[in-house]
């Protein structure tokens, strides 16, 4: 039994995979985004709390870690809008899913981010009377994220791979619309060899990108 | 609750234990390609060590999703078919190579080269280079980041439930499936994946911590 290759059904719907991996960027832009919020909000929180901020920091952080993120989005989805008797859309679901997925890895970059600044710095900025405010305005942040800017791009890269999940509740992303074309033409695997690379060249060129741009920002010049 | 639980137990345990024993099979077999694959990356000349590079970069860049359904369609296609189950486990485990391979290449490079060259001093031959040498001091560096990897496994392993194989993400399903109460199943399937996971995080930890003693 010999299979008969037949590409012509995934090109007459290229738009579907076009437009999914567009929103596929969307969605892992908008999350980290707001995981950034999140995490950079409760990695202050963490060094400047008490013991029972800190636990209960750490607790969110433990539970989404070990958690698989599948079982995350039905929780998100289907689990928390039945107890409260309320439902949003499929994407604005997977968004929060992502930004509370992405906050919890981010929390962790933060706080060793801001233990990475050199005290020198902070300490030239209270030698030049700057207030408590403006030292974190000018020197904390800016040192901050030039320090962690590598491990922003690799959750931002990790976070892409990890929209391909948005399919299970029918937000269309890449992987929805290759199972989108699956089922509608049963040309199968075409469609992943199709889809696969598409995966692989955005994610190399994503992180080719964001090597120029850690370089460009690095705190060691090179 | 405690009530609720023990109602529900009996539908989940099946799927617990397949998701144990997908991780399990994982887990075992990608440790031992892993760890070839690693000692290859280093030690390997370049027709070895390019393809495993090129291997490697591919599969890190590529959702696990994508690839479980690439190697369920696509398997057989090749002539060679292990089913569902078979075709899903294949594929964590190829993904999981892959991870498992970089952790030994970076275990085995943090060892300082004066280890090696001492070795070759005293006149001894790769293989006891590395069974005596190189292997007992980075498999200390190499078993915090691999039981991580594991609780990585353990939590990949729930993508099976996409592929209609019955883990515990599918159990939990079923059971939503009949009560129509979504939140308390959930609820007790993450704390049964955040039980083992934990547990797996809390050992990594104080492994780290036992062999931080080890310096260059």
């Amino acid at each position: 039994m010999t299979y008969h290759f037949n590409f012509a059904f995934v090109w007459r719907y290229a738009d579907k995979l076009y437009w999914g991996l567009v929103l596929s960027l969307e969605i892992a832009l908008i999350s980290i985004l707001i995981g950034m919020v999140i995490g950079l909000g409760l990695a202050l929180a963490y060094t400047g709390g008490n013991r029972w901020v800190r636990t209960g920091i750490a607790a969110y952080v433990e539970f989404i870690r070990n958690v698989p993120l599948l079982l995350l989005v039905y929780l998100v989805f289907y689990g928390i809008p039945s107890a409260g008797g309320f439902a949003y859309d499929a994407k604005t679901s997977f968004i929060a899913t992502l930004a509370l997925y992405s906050g919890a890895y981010l929390v962790e970059v933060f706080r060793a981010g801001l233990d990475a600044i050199p005290k020198g710095l902070i300490d030239a900025g209270k030698a030049i009377g700057l207030t408590p405010w403006q030292r974190f305005v000018y020197v904390r942040m800016p040192t901050m994220f030039r320090i962690v800017l590598p491990s922003l791009s690799n959750v931002y890269v990790s976070l892409f791979k990890d929209t391909s999940l948005a399919y299970v509740i029918a937000v269309p992303e890449l992987t929805y619309g290759a199972n989108w074309i699956k089922t509608n033409t049963f040309r199968v695997i075409e469609v992943w060899i199709v889809v696969w690379p598409m995966y692989l060249v955005t994610c190399y060129a994503l992180i080719y990108a964001l090597r120029l741009l850690e370089r460009r920002f690095s705190l060691v010049r090179r | 609750m405690i009530a609720y639980v023990m109602g529900v137990m009996p539908f989940l345990w099946q799927g617990l234990l397949v998701t144990l024993a997908v991780s399990g099979l994982v887990v075992a077999s990608s440790l031992v390609t892993g760890v070839l694959c690693g000692i290859g990356l280093v030690y390997g000349r370049w027709w070895i060590s390019w393809p495993i590079r090129i291997y490697s970069d591919i599969l890190r860049g590529t959702p696990l999703i994508v690839l479980i359904f690439l190697i369920i369609y696509g398997l057989p296609l090749l002539g060679v078919d292990f089913g569902n189950y078979g075709s899903a486990v294949i594929a964590l485990a190829a993904f999981k190579t892959a991870h498992v391979a970089e952790i030994a290449r970076g275990a085995i490079q943090s060892i300082h080269f004066g280890q090696t060259d001492a070795g070759k001093a005293i006149g001894l031959t790769f293989r006891q280079r590395l069974q005596y040498v190189i292997m007992p001091q980075a498999v200390r560096r190499f078993l915090p980041p691999w039981i991580n990897a594991v609780a990585d496994a353990v939590k990949g392993s729930a993508l099976v439930s996409l592929a209609g194989i019955v883990d515990l993400t599918l159990a939990v399903q079923q059971v939503i499936g009949r009560t129509y109460d979504p939140l308390p199943m959930y609820l007790l399937g993450a704390a049964m994946y955040f039980i083992i996971n934990y547990s797996l995080s809390l050992t990594s930890r104080r492994l780290e911590a036992r062999f931080a003693y080890i310096r260059e």
